[in-house]
């Protein structure tokens, strides 16, 4: 292993097929990106590419592509992390890695359907093999079986070699979370003509994945992370875990009632959703708090400051994203009035982005530092590291700002069309066309360039960090405390 | 470590992970049960799609403070009374155009979808249809050339030609009018219905 030469070798087999899951991210982050460019710049030109690529296209693009990205991410940490953990070589990694080639495959084939055909007619043709019409799962019923058998075969691997090797509590609770991932999206693989049992069982998936088992699945990533780059204790980050776990599912499983107040469900979940789902910034809180005491405890002295600022920004961005924007409109008294605006654009896209694009990047600069080498990753980095910070700050402030931009066009949106003009169409018009909510468009169109060009920067940072440069990195903990992979406590402890 | 107290120790929290986990799931199976029950087809609040053939309001309730659909006297669809087998196989026809058109990354369905298009979970009332006589011709013909028949109320944001043909077309009617009658809660709220007549 020599510092600053990328070499394959550098790499656990686990690690090995992680960085492919997190080049394939890559790419899709980008393709994100670009089809929320073209979809928000359709709110201010309507006429571009009318006919070619419409609003829905992009945007079903744009969210689908977010999605996939995210869940790849998701996949390359586990596999980044599995054999440290475990202790014992990734358990079927040919399968894995075979697995990898149909999933990427699959998705390229459902996303060039997606351009290319974009619509079918209502048939069940359509829904099978075009797009199934449902915001987040719109890929066609043969995917979504693919799916299924891609995540179970990526199960397979995790479980396998967790209970093969040495079985730790974030293996544990890993494996766990992944099995309640798996089986739900399996909730949102049924057609019904009763939409309002449609909608019931498809928030199943949404929100039972965005809301629960991914918070879950980031709690172990995040875990994992703080130990790797600060050091700090498997004890102490595993038994915050379990606080966590406790508190997401406490509040996110019930908190699924808050999807449930206008789709023709019961009146009780005004209540249950309402007070549940109140309660889900809490163990966002516990990650900041947790985050930033192991970081202070350990004086910040880390072995790779873009992971740990990557990871800072998960833990607020995951609190004020997540947390305080989806608090600000929870509540039935409020949702009649927000519920469908801009409003919640602007939660979703402060909420993916600081939730999940966040700890996938700080994984993304994990990969790079091994790949090279384990080369240095701390202070005094080439030209003071100025590209992770640049990519850093433009990145979370593009999006800040176009959660600020859409943040004020929700407000807008819900007095003029909701709470004075009664939802009518042509309330909803007279929403759009205020100047006020114009204002809130522009300005999400030029911080979502802003977003692409810390997106830019971080992709040419990603590709040269590290590069040549010949000191090894700084060992974590080094201070009498156990880095990962070592003393281990088993899961009875 | 005996210094660590119980409250904070690792193996108390993983025994309460689990036992929160388990609870909560437990709960949320119990009232899925009871949910879906009131809520299937037929129920008191989502009414059978033979409703289609009825006259379909939206008005408030001095008891549960806010609009609620109302059913009223007969109003067949293209007036054509359907069986209930009919009725749900016209409604089934019109749900998945909508899916097969994607029109859920514009539109929003019970609130629910993309915001660059009005919201349809009362697009059969609403007002923009000018009179109840004409909605039903003036539905169809918008659907199946969105484009031609298009109204920006100056925003400039219009409906790709999507292709619809006359049969998908009044599928889709006969869906959103079903909709129009799922009792949402008072959503959305001061909702001002077009005039059709008698109660609404």
């Amino acid at each position: 292993m020599k510092p600053g030469v990328s070499e394959m070798s550098n790499l656990n087999g686990g690690q090995q097929l992680a960085l492919k899951y997190f080049l394939a991210a890559g790419v899709l982050f980008g393709a994100q990106l670009l089809f929320g460019l073209v979809a928000g710049l359709q709110y201010l030109r309507p006429d571009f590419l009318y006919g070619i690529l419409d609003f829905s296209v992009n945007r079903m693009v744009h969210i689908n592509a977010m999605v996939v990205w995210m869940l790849f991410g998701f996949i390359g940490c586990a596999y980044w992390l599995i054999e440290d953990e475990s202790g014992i070589p990734v358990v079927g990694l040919k399968l894995g890695n075979l697995n990898f080639w149909v999933f990427t495959a699959a998705v390229a084939v459902v996303v060039v359907v997606f351009l290319v055909v974009q619509v079918g007619p209502g048939t069940d043709m359509t829904r099978w093999f075009i797009n199934e019409g449902r915001e987040y799962i719109e890929a066609p019923r043969w995917a979504d079986i693919g799916i299924v058998v891609c995540v179970l075969v990526f199960f397979f691997n995790i479980a396998a070699t967790a209970l093969k090797g040495r079985m730790t509590g974030i293996t544990g609770v890993l494996v766990l979370d992944l099995i309640a991932l798996a089986g739900l999206y399996l909730a949102g693989m049924v057609y019904f003509t009763n939409i309002s049992i449609d909608q019931y069982w498809w928030w199943w998936v949404i929100h039972l994945w965005v809301e629960a088992t991914w918070e879950v699945l980031v709690g172990c990533i995040m875990a994992w992370g703080l130990m790797t780059t600060l050091g700090a204790r498997r004890k102490i980050v595993q038994t915050w875990l379990y606080i966590e776990v406790a508190l997401m599912f406490g509040s996110g499983i019930l908190g699924l009632g808050h999807h449930y107040f206008w789709i023709g469900t019961p009146e009780y979940w005004f209540g249950i959703g309402g007070f549940f789902s109140a309660l889900e910034p809490i163990p966002l809180v516990a990650m900041v708090v947790h985050a930033i005491y192991d970081s202070g405890t350990h004086r910040f002295r880390n072995s790779n400051h873009p992971t740990l600022a990557w990871l800072i920004a998960h833990a607020f961005g995951n609190f004020i994203g997540a947390g305080v924007w989806g608090f600000m409109h929870t509540l039935p008294q409020i949702n009649l009035y927000t519920h469908g605006t801009q409003w919640t654009s602007s939660h979703g896209h402060l909420a993916f982005f600081g939730a999940y694009a966040t700890i996938n990047i700080a994984f993304f600069y994990l990969a790079a530092q091994k790949l090279r080498g384990n080369v240095w990753m701390a202070g005094g980095l080439a030209g003071n590291g100025w590209k992770w910070k640049w990519a850093l700050g433009l990145l979370n402030t593009g999006v800040i700002g176009m959660t600020m931009a859409m943040l004020v066009a929700g407000y807008e949106q819900s007095f003029i069309e909701r709470a004075i003009e009664g939802s009518s169409w042509a309330g909803y018009f007279a929403a759009q066309t205020h100047p006020w909510f114009v204002q809130g468009m522009v300005w999400r169109m030029i911080f979502g360039w802003v977003t692409l060009a810390g997106f830019v920067l971080l992709v040419w940072d990603l590709l040269t960090i590290g590069v040549g440069d010949a000191r090894a990195a700084i060992v974590p903990g080094s201070e009498g405390d156990t880095a990962p992979g070592g003393a281990a406590a088993p899961a009875t402890a | 470590m005996s210094s660590v107290p119980w409250w904070s120790s690792e193996a108390v929290w993983r025994k309460v992970a689990y036992l929160v986990t388990a609870l909560m799931f437990v709960i949320l199976i119990f009232l899925t049960f009871d949910t879906l029950d009131q809520i299937s087809a037929g129920s008191d609040r989502v009414p059978a799609y033979g409703v289609i053939n009825k006259r379909i309001g939206y008005a408030f309730d001095e008891d549960r403070n806010f609009q609620v659909p109302v059913i009223g006297d007969d109003e067949p669809l293209f007036g054509k009374a359907l069986s209930e087998e009919e009725a749900e196989a016209l409604v089934t026809h019109g749900k998945k155009v909508i899916q097969g058109r994607n029109c859920m990354n514009c539109h929003t369905l019970l609130g629910n979808g993309a915001y660059f298009a009005p919201d349809l979970t009362k697009s059969w009332l609403d007002t923009a249809w000018g009179s109840a006589a004409a909605r039903e011709e003036l539905m169809l013909m918008f659907l199946m050339d969105p484009t031609t028949n298009a109204r920006t109320f100056g925003s400039g944001r219009k409906m790709p030609n999507l292709g619809i043909t006359e049969e998908e077309g009044k599928a889709v009617i006969a869906f959103l009018k079903w909709m129009a009658s799922i009792d949402t809660n008072g959503f959305p709220y001061n909702f001002k219905p077009i005039p059709q007549g008698g109660e609404s």
